[in-house]
């Protein structure tokens, strides 16, 4: 039986990555912070919510940013939300943190004066189901072009590399939810929590072999 | 392309029950929490709003235990809200599966604890919830003990205080309105919409499909909670997002 990974950092609610998991897929799922068991695992999962400086410095407390590079470059790697900012260089956030830099890219703060083409101000955080514009990933598959996910978010990413964005999004302005490099697939939304839409790409991901 | 306004049923529950009442008193069973979550899942609801207001200890262990039940099932976010007093509270609701917590009356006390939960926790979970009811033109206030006790406070500044102090979210409840299926209290909806950057989401009073338009449209709001119109099977979660949809709203469907 092949075994999931949830790498475990002491942030977020890890238990709805783990039963959604459980829900589409026969592997065994672990939530855990030990190198050995993610080292052993066939896939991994690299999730993340709050700020991002917390986020950073438990990461790099428990070595989890070498962890995750070597999981990248040997197998299957999803990074969910705050996870997948923690893999550009930089962060707004916080006065700007330095992240793990897997990926060449920023992430950015929606800003206080964000609006919409009818000059509505627009709440940040950017907060519930906004629509996902694909590019052609097999972890697409069974997944309807422009499908809504939920998003909850206040910093966003744009990655340097264009080839490598798999995912657009709109809100105020235009900026990238999914980002493909090798066997690394990273989404902004939170797919675990996106009924069957986000269900359908965690299923893909439990059968995907990486490498797009 | 645009982000959906949300549509959230919400559950109150009391003892293992989903319950419904008027105005606060005069309380109807209706049905099993897990039960009632999968079948607002199924319908495509956007979020669930579980409101535990079990007076007992024995009452919130069972409230516990459900939560784990919806959320390994339910795959939307999950908002568990009533009694949420200490920090302790908040992570033995989020590692029961919950998504987000609302805090009331613990806010109203010491406001400071908004503060502490969100830098703990993340503001993306800290929902503030603030009961209000009219006392003159354009000005509310804050009630609390199920709306039999008044604070003094002013409702639109005491939302802008917890944006401020990191609040990711406000459930607005109108006391004058809830239960009585008039509508959302569209003024104070739209005055704390318009106040805060956060997202709003308006509830108590809805009766029928128009006063969730009215509440987007009119009180600005960015999700709408329902619960006795969705729980005593007069309308679905499809109908009212098909009829918000015909109105110019954008849902998810």
């Amino acid at each position: 039986m092949s075994t999931i990974a949830i790498i475990d950092y002491g942030m977020g609610n890890l238990h709805s990555v783990a039963s959604a998991f459980e829900h589409v897929c026969d592997s065994k799922v672990i939530v855990t912070s030990d190198v050995a068991e993610i080292e052993a695992a066939d896939r991994v999962v690299f999730p993340g919510v709050g700020a991002i400086r917390d986020c950073m410095a438990e990461i790099r407390r428990l070595g989890m940013d070498d962890v995750v590079k070597k999981a990248v470059a040997e197998k299957p790697v999803l990074a969910i939300c705050v996870g997948m900012q923690a893999l550009m260089e930089h962060s707004e956030e916080n006065g700007g943190v330095d992240c793990i830099g897997l990926l060449p890219g920023k992430v950015r703060f929606f800003g206080e004066a964000l609006k919409d083409e009818a000059g509505e101000k627009l709440k940040v955080p950017h907060m519930g189901w906004n629509q996902v514009k694909q590019m052609d990933h097999p972890l697409w598959d069974g997944i309807e072009d422009n499908s809504r996910f939920y998003f909850v978010h206040s910093f966003y990413v744009k990655a340097d590399r264009v080839d490598e964005v798999k995912a657009t999004c709109h809100y105020g302005l235009d900026f990238d939810v999914a980002i493909s490099h090798g066997n690394l697939f990273a989404v902004q939304f939170h797919p675990e929590k996106s009924h069957t839409a986000g269900l359908q790409l965690l299923k893909n991901f439990a059968s995907w072999d990486g490498q797009a | 392309m645009a982000l959906a306004k949300r549509i959230i049923p919400c559950l109150d529950v009391d003892n293992g029950r989903v319950v419904k009442g008027v105005q606060f008193v005069d309380i109807r069973d209706a049905g099993d929490p897990v039960e009632v979550a999968k079948r607002y899942n199924e319908q495509g609801a956007d979020e669930i709003t579980f409101l535990d207001i079990t007076a007992t200890h024995e009452g919130r262990e069972t409230t516990v235990h459900t939560v784990e039940a919806i959320a390994s099932e339910v795959f939307i976010p999950l908002t568990v809200g009533g009694g949420i007093r200490e920090l302790s509270d908040i992570r033995t609701m989020l590692n029961a599966g919950a998504d987000k917590v609302s805090i009331n009356s613990a806010a109203v006390k010491r406001p400071e604890f908004v503060r502490e939960a969100a830098e703990r926790f993340g503001s993306q979970c800290i929902v503030v919830a603030i009961d209000c009811k009219k006392v003159d033109e354009g000005k509310w206030e804050i009630f609390t003990h199920g709306g039999r006790k008044p604070t003094g406070i002013d409702a639109v500044e005491w939302a802008k205080r917890m944006a401020e102090y990191g609040a990711g979210e406000i459930l607005l409840t109108s006391m004058d309105q809830d239960g009585v299926k008039q509508g959302f209290d569209l003024g104070v909806t739209r005055a704390i919409s318009e106040a805060v950057s956060i997202p709003v989401i308006a509830s108590g009073g809805v009766g029928n499909l128009q006063h969730l338009v009215d509440g987007v449209v009119e009180g600005k709001a960015d999700a709408v909670l329902a619960a006795s119109i969705f729980h005593f099977g007069e309308h679905s979660v499809p109908e009212a997002k098909e009829y918000m949809a015909k109105q110019g709203v954008e849902v998810r469907l």
